[in-house]
């Protein structure tokens, strides 16, 4: 076994291209899919500031954004359609190609064989070439922007007629084709990367690696990739189904009677709903998709900042299980006043709320793990302590929206925008920034700032606040969302300041990203090189050298003795015992 | 050693505690102002009722949850020992009931006690007396049409839809000759059942009576009936609450609420449309 180990580990390609391009290797696949998503966060990042500007002074000229983009800002005030070709974009680049790329991508493909003591991933070129296929994906998504018609503008939700058919919009024309192809590319190189995972976390687990041994993290990401693969199929068939309908004739998604610029489409027979089940089955377990790996990384986060296991980590197992088998049947209550069946509605409306019982379980159970903690506030503690905050936020939020009945006023306002910007906007984002300076040494074997990184924190974290938080009370109001300017409602008019507000705390928000590029560009060039283990943690990857090298262990695949969580056993000689330690040497506690 | 266990809390330590605490403060002052526009229907209050359930319910485990956060964070806070490392697998069970009774009571709870009740009123059949209206939606605006002293809308055609003829109206069917259209306005009496027919002629819209709290998506292919009761004269604003293309944010009609007498005489005025 070890022999055969010893000869896959020296097998590290040499030239820069195999090395770092085109890589095998996870770790490098985890860092590429880690910058690809941090390079598409700047572009769509972009995007929201411009449409804040928009919003907080509606039909002010600015020459000089019309000298950057001519035709979106022509007279330096910004066309309608190219702020909803923004709202779409932002919304499809964030949920897909940010959040989804850093975090399954990013921190599932470095962190799933270190935790699990795997030399790499069980297939290490599909892995690669699911990087491959994202590449495209991206590409084509942002190459919209510069076709005829401009990038897709029916919304990240595509809900045709208005995205089938080109007399709708003018994004629905080749726009929406290109993000139709970019998704399925996406949804392609996502199965590709979660067949894999699954396989992974199943099969190439070291000796002693028993499944109630795994760390948080590595369960997180397994129930995220079994959500994903069962979530995302349908999505590719309705994305098929309106490209048919968008160029083959069909009328999957279109009814009789469609009126468009004095001329009667010759459609029949379909109806725009199909789409919303479709497009809902896929659209509410992916947030869970990418919510549970950010409250699995914040467990994992907590764990070596508290000096002591998380708390409840059954319940939390249990917990995650729940929610995900609950995500499932849920996707309904995104159709409230869709004009489905009010039968539905009802049903939606018991289930959504019964989601809330596990969410809660796990919120408690982070919040419980700092009780009786010996706490060190790094920067990476910080994010998981803000996370919780968000998820808490967030998640009361999701009270309002998942009641039917108070969904009726609430139904996209700005109050659906603050909420899923908390959860899969805010939750994410701190998990992804938690998991980046926790692991950074991990993955280049250099520190990151911490001073820097503590403002980086607390900018974000208040400018958060500011901006997400108001859009809840907009919301209230009865503020719509996808709205190009507010100043034609009268009812409106009282909440002009606080779309200033929200803008002004956006700016911030998105400037202070800058301090983390700051960091990381100072830090890789400067920083303090990291030891092995900086930060005295339990779990595998930190048995192997920082920054881990090809293949990950040296002769010898880590043996596990014990769970991943054993911080202050009593009488050890350090407050954290590897996972490695024998039950000889430390007591095993669970 | 235990000279030394005397807790020593960092700056930073006080400040994230401070927060965490003035987070759930300011948001739950926040949530006490006005922001619902202010209520002009009668199944509305049911909805605000609720809405204010989950503002006072929600708030408090908001707040209860920051308080607690940052008061774990405070307390423990330059501990230099842990000093509970794990609780039995029985306590976690134990404690776990706390969300799962909290939720089950306010979440499901509410909805089950508060919610489902009015929602299935509204889901239900409008009462007999209601005032029958349409409303067909277009990009980017309303269409609405009455159906005269018959009672009776006439028969609609897509073929026979033009510029002309924007819900088109059959003109060889009797019902359809006392049919009154409209545009982006929407007359209403006061304190009697309104029904209203929702149709579209091309993408999604969304028929938004914020001060009436109603919100019915429009769907092209289907006609949804709902219905409500204004309760008080005035003029409100409909928006258009589902994006249906470049103009969905200037897609505004008026709701106008009459005294039930000006209503009738209003509409005995109105011309046919043929």
């Amino acid at each position: 076994m070890a022999a055969t180990h010893a000869a896959e580990a020296i097998h590290e390609p040499s030239g820069f291209i195999r090395r770092y391009i085109f890589s095998t290797d996870h770790k490098i696949i985890g860092i590429q899919y880690l910058l690809t998503g941090m390079a598409v966060a700047v572009v769509a990042g972009l995007m929201a500031m411009l449409m804040r500007l928009q919003l907080a002074w509606p039909a002010v000229p600015r020459p000089w954004l019309e000298k950057l983009l001519p035709e979106a800002m022509a007279g330096g005030v910004m066309k309608p359609e190219f702020y909803l070709s923004l709202v779409t974009m932002h919304g499809t680049l964030m949920v897909f190609f940010v959040v989804s790329l850093a975090l399954l991508g990013g921190f599932g493909n470095f962190l799933i064989p270190l935790q699990i003591g795997a030399r790499d991933m069980a297939f290490p070129f599909l892995n690669m070439l699911s990087y491959w296929t994202v590449i495209p994906a991206t590409l084509i998504m942002l190459a919209s922007f510069f076709v005829e018609g401009g990038a897709a503008a029916a919304g990240w939700t595509s809900y045709p007629p208005l995205s089938a058919l080109k007399e709708a919009i003018p994004g629905s024309g080749m726009g929406q084709t290109l993000w139709l192809v970019g998704m399925a590319l996406f949804i392609a190189s996502f199965t590709m990367g979660g067949l894999n995972y699954f396989v992974t976390i199943v099969n190439q687990r070291t000796k002693g690696m028993t499944m109630r041994r795994l760390p948080l993290t590595i369960w997180s990401l397994l129930f995220a990739t079994i959500l994903g693969l069962l979530a995302f199929p349908p999505l590719t068939a309705a994305a098929v189904m309106l490209l048919m309908d968008r160029h083959g004739g069909t009328s999957f998604f279109l009814p009789a009677g469609l009126f468009f610029g004095n001329k009667l489409l010759p459609h029949a027979g379909g109806t725009p709903l199909l789409w919303q089940h479709l497009f809902w089955f896929l659209g509410h377990p992916e947030v869970y998709v990418l919510i549970l790996p950010a409250l699995g990384i914040a467990f994992d986060v907590l764990a070596p900042f508290t000096r002591k296991p998380p708390f409840g980590y059954r319940m939390t197992l249990y917990s995650l299980i729940a929610i995900g088998f609950l995500s499932m049947v849920v996707w309904g209550h995104h159709m409230f006043v869709s004009g489905m069946s009010p039968y539905l509605g009802e049903f939606f409306s018991v289930g959504t709320m019964l989601i809330t019982i596990p969410s809660a379980i796990i919120g408690l159970n982070l919040m419980a793990s700092l009780w009786g903690a010996r706490l060190r506030f790094t920067t990476a503690m910080l994010f998981a302590i803000g996370l919780i905050s968000l998820f808490g936020t967030g998640g009361f939020g999701g009270i309002f929206l998942g009641n039917a009945t108070a969904d009726i006023q609430l139904h996209d306002t700005y109050f659906v925008v603050g909420h899923f910007h908390y959860m899969i906007g805010g939750v994410t984002l701190f998990g992804i920034f938690a998991g980046t300076y926790y692991w950074f040494p991990k993955m280049f074997g250099r520190m990151l700032n911490e001073k820097l990184g503590k403002a980086h924190f607390w900018l974000t974290f208040l400018a958060f606040y500011g901006v997400f938080l108001g859009m809840h009370f907009t919301g209230l109001g009865g503020q719509p969302r996808r709205y190009y300017s507010f100043v034609n409602f009268e009812y409106l008019q009282p909440f002009a300041n606080w779309n200033v507000f929200i803008t002004l705390c956006a700016f911030v928000l998105g400037a202070t990203q800058l301090l983390l590029f700051a960091n990381v560009v100072w830090s890789l060039l400067q920083g303090p090189r990291a030891s092995s283990n900086p930060w005295e943690a339990t779990t595998l990857e930190w048995t192997t050298p920082s920054p881990a090298p090809h293949g990950n262990w040296g002769a010898q695949a880590p043996q596990v003795h014990r769970w991943a969580y054993d911080y202050s056993v009593p009488g050890a000689p350090t407050d954290y015992t590897l996972q490695t330690v024998p039950e000889r040497q430390v007591p095993v506690t669970i | 050693m235990e000279a030394q266990s005397r807790p020593k809390r960092t700056a930073e330590s006080f400040l994230l505690a401070a927060v965490l605490w003035l987070i759930p403060l300011g948001i739950v002052a926040l949530g006490a102002q006005r922001w619902f526009p202010a209520l002009a229907s009668e199944h509305g209050a049911d909805i605000d009722l609720m809405m204010r359930y989950l503002l006072v319910t929600v708030g408090a485990l908001l707040l209860a949850g920051h308080l607690a956060l940052g008061f774990f964070i405070w307390r423990f806070a330059g501990q230099d020992r842990v000093s509970l490392r794990m609780a039995s697998a029985k306590a976690e069970r134990r404690w776990s009931l706390i969300p799962v009774v909290v939720m089950t009571l306010v979440a499901e709870g509410g909805v089950l006690a508060l919610g489902l009740p009015v929602w299935g009123k509204l889901a239900g059949a409008a009462p007999a007396d209601a005032v029958a209206v349409e409303v067909t939606a277009e990009q980017f605006a309303w269409n609405v049409r009455y159906p005269g002293p018959d009672g009776k809308f006439g028969r609609t055609d897509a073929q026979l839809l033009s510029l002309s003829n924007p819900l088109g109206l059959d003109r060889q069917d009797t019902a359809a000759r006392d049919d009154v259209h409209l545009l982006n306005e929407v007359f209403v009496p006061v304190g009697r059942p309104v029904r209203v027919r929702l149709r579209s002629k091309d993408t999604l819209h969304s028929f938004f009576l914020p001060f009436q709290r109603i919100k019915q998506d429009v769907v092209p292919g289907m006609t949804i009936e709902i219905w409500f009761v204004p309760n008080k004269v005035g003029t409100y604003e409909i928006a258009c609450a589902e994006l249906c293309g470049f103009g969905h944010y200037q897609m505004r009609g008026l709701l106008q609420v009459l005294p039930s007498d000006e209503f009738e005489q209003w509409l005995r005025e109105q011309p046919t449309f043929f």
